[in-house]
């Protein structure tokens, strides 16, 4: 790709290293620089089919911080579709009116049909368990900007493995980057072994582990932790139990050692205990604050305000 | 005599032979045959190959692409073919896995877009090993069975 201008970003499947390594590297730019209105005259419908409120929001700012203007669709509710219209249609039609179309809608696969069906740019902003890239985009980003580096880290993932579309996508980039990862989970919660025949492909080093403590002798730079939801489990009680062994408490630093930077793509529920909040050890509300530049980078990119 | 010629020879036209009993019918809609003419069928063959038998399909007076017996290989994989002209052997046709397979292969993710949503039925091999292929669309990988093939 590494060009991005007029291209939709759907998958990280479809992204090269150099592809990322840019993506990374304008965000730093527009963060460091603040450059002004690369947005200007330019139009950014966000079409939310399913809601996420915290995604759409941060979009939008990207949209009017770099002077651009945006309109769109927070709830499938508003939409034509509640009316009948087709999914085809409402693209085809919403393509005309504006220069990128950012989508999120609940079905696997619908980002990139509509692309496939627009001549302009779309922006997959989470298509069901599928990808959501520009979060992987932003835990580069927030990996680099801590770590000054992508090359050859170390790093963790604790929790739901196998049904975190998050983790799938950030692990997919990661490997391009050749980091050591170490997988920590309930053995039913566990790293699908599709990915993990991908990773033997690749040659990266790889390690599952079940219990945290084991964690402390990989000499972890990088905890990302993602949420245990409930509804895994049919039993509450076995799912507090499972979930309460995999919070992050002063304990958990103490294991990991005190350079550990931990991540999480938020919302979290009580999976990072409130007295990690302070610590230096703290990534995440940077992380999500990096949402902001880097989609401002991406739309600068896709749009040609920033090639 | 349980020999395969009990089913006619032809003069011009595909033969696929060895596919495993009772998958004739399948490879024949995969491949979307039905208005090339005159198609013999038999079904139940002795085979040392296959202990549950082995089917013929004879398509006449229509050489298939190799596009298309490529797509045999999906839940064939040691069929052979055979392209005859003028009542001899032709050509004896290899076949291995297609790159991509649109229109027959279905996606078992039910929250796929091509189940939700009308988007084309497209996959690209991932895996020639395991005949693991790719969903275009919703991204999973899936081991192709035979039940997940239809025509187009």
């Amino acid at each position: 790709m590494v060009s991005f201008r007029n291209k939709s970003v759907i998958s990280i499947r479809d992204m090269s290293l150099d592809d990322l390594k840019k993506i990374v590297d304008t965000t730093r730019f527009v963060k460091e620089s603040n450059p002004p209105d690369f947005m200007r005259d330019k139009t950014v419908a966000t079409l939310f089919f399913e809601p996420s409120t915290r995604t759409r929001l941060s979009f939008e700012s990207a949209v009017l911080k770099s002077g651009g203007s945006v309109f769109g669709i927070a709830n499938p509710g508003s939409s034509s579709q509640s009316k009948g219209e087709s999914f085809a249609d409402s693209i085809r039609t919403v393509a005309g009116y504006c220069d990128v179309i950012v989508i999120r809608h609940p079905v696997e696969g619908a980002a990139r049909m509509a692309s496939e069906l627009s001549d302009t740019p779309v922006i997959n902003a989470g298509d069901g368990a599928n990808q959501h890239p520009t979060q992987t985009f932003l835990d580069l980003f927030t990996i680099k900007e801590s770590l000054g580096t992508l090359d050859g880290l170390k790093i963790g993932i604790v929790g739901d493995l196998k049904y975190g579309r998050t983790v799938h996508s950030l692990t997919h980039a990661l490997t391009l980057f050749g980091a050591e990862l170490t997988f920590i989970s309930p053995p039913a919660l566990a790293m699908p072994e599709h990915m993990l025949n991908e990773l033997d492909d690749r040659k990266i080093h790889y390690m599952n582990m079940e219990d945290m403590k084991d964690a402390g002798k990989r000499n972890l730079d990088i905890l990302y932790v993602t949420r245990i939801q409930k509804e895994r489990f049919g039993d509450t009680q076995e799912y507090e139990k499972v979930a309460g062994s995999y919070r992050i408490t002063g304990e958990t630093i103490e294991i990991l050692g005190k350079d550990i930077r931990i991540m999480h793509p938020l919302p979290r529920v009580d999976e990072i205990a409130e007295e990690i909040d302070k610590l230096p050890n703290a990534l995440y509300f940077t992380q999500a604050h990096n949402g902001i530049p880097t989609r401002q980078a991406l739309l600068g990119l896709v749009t040609g305000g920033l090639d | 005599m349980d020999r395969a010629y009990k089913v006619y020879s032809i003069q011009n036209g595909t033969v696929i032979d060895h596919i495993p009993t009772p998958l004739a019918l399948k490879v024949i809609r995969i491949l979307g045959l039905g208005n090339e003419g005159i198609m013999t069928i038999g079904i139940g063959f002795r085979s040392k190959k296959y202990p549950a038998g082995k089917d013929i399909v004879k398509v006449e007076n229509h050489v298939l692409s190799h596009d298309e017996t490529n797509m045999i290989a999906l839940i064939a994989p040691d069929a052979t073919i055979n392209i005859i002209k003028d009542g001899r052997v032709f050509e004896k046709r290899q076949i291995s896995l297609p790159s991509e397979v649109r229109g027959i292969l279905a996606c078992p993710n039910p929250n796929c877009a091509t189940n939700k949503l009308g988007a084309e039925k497209h996959f690209f091999l991932e895996d020639r090993k395991s005949v693991t292929y790719r969903c275009k669309y919703c991204e999973r990988a899936t081991v192709i069975e035979a039940d997940l093939l239809s025509s187009n």
